[in-house]
């Protein structure tokens, strides 16, 4: 059925939604993993104890580089993906 | 000034991590819209190619022994040349679907190699643990690009590959230089240092 008001969404429409929803969740989920692994291990962020610390502890924090890929991930690959897949859906 | 070979780990667990999302990425969406635009294809197989660039540093300054150098400098050959094949199908200057084969082979060598350059046994330390388990992973992780030349539509797989990526990752993260392993500290290795 198709008028002015009411349109037919293409069959394939919920299955590419759940592919994007799928796409959009993984940079998220990825950085709630490293905040979560700071707060259990909070000792693995040495910025949280500086004193006496040296460059290298206190440039490379590995929860620090989990949230860092998430949040590169979803702005730079997951947006734009989702983007291709809801074109995809409407066309 | 050089950082301490954990935090080497930690970085390369930072590109597993980037290289498993990107895996796990095409599985759900599939290679057509993967594909959509150009610069997309290029993406895992430049950044395992990267990382194969990365590993001549860490062979460089990393090394401690003459199995050290060999393991990482064939390592870094194993992850370009990898790279590099992926690079020419993604680009349609490679036409053979054996050029596949340039992955797991990779992926192999890089479990042969941690497998090789680790000299203490499973419970010697955190590390000597992690370098065990890494390499064993990655050598029945390479069986899945293996299955994929033959049957390179299949999503289990693709599926599979990524989440053995991530999965590789999270060990990288575990490393710590001198740690105790499931209680177990060898005497020989030190005092842990944090």
């Amino acid at each position: 059925m198709s008028t002015q008001l009411v349109r037919e969404l293409p069959a394939d429409r919920p299955y590419a939604s759940t592919r994007a929803r799928a796409i959009s969740l993984l940079g998220p989920v990825t950085v709630v993993a490293g905040i979560v692994w700071a707060i259990v291990q909070p000792y693995r962020l040495t910025l949280l104890h500086p004193h006496g610390e040296g460059f290298w502890w206190l440039a490379i924090e590995p929860p620090l580089l989990v949230v860092f890929a998430g949040v590169v991930f979803a702005v730079f690959v997951a947006r734009p993906l989702v983007a291709d897949l809801e074109a995809d859906a409407t066309t | 000034m050089q950082p301490p070979s954990e935090m080497v780990h930690w970085f390369f667990g930072m590109g597993l991590l980037m290289l498993g999302l990107l895996m796990v990425a095409e599985a759900i969406v599939g290679r057509e819209v993967w594909e959509r635009r150009a610069w997309r294809a290029y993406l895992w197989p430049g950044l395992a190619f990267g990382l194969g660039i990365a590993m001549w540093p860490v062979m460089t300054f990393f090394t401690n022994s003459a199995i050290h150098m060999v393991a990482h400098g064939a390592w870094a050959q194993a992850l370009m040349a990898m790279g590099a094949a992926e690079l020419g199908l993604a680009k349609g200057k490679l036409k053979s679907r054996w050029w596949k084969l340039a992955t797991p082979i990779g992926i192999a060598v890089s479990g042969a190699a941690f497998l090789a350059h680790e000299q203490n046994g499973w419970f010697f330390a955190r590390s000597a643990f992690l370098h065990h388990l890494v390499g064993w992973t990655l050598l029945v992780a390479s069986l899945f690009p293996l299955a994929l030349v033959f049957r390179p539509r299949s999503i289990v797989l693709k599926a599979a590959f990524a989440m053995s990526v991530i999965a590789l990752s999270v060990m990288l993260f575990s490393d710590r230089d001198l740690a105790a392993v499931f209680g177990h500290l060898s005497p020989l290795a030190g005092p842990p240092h944090r």
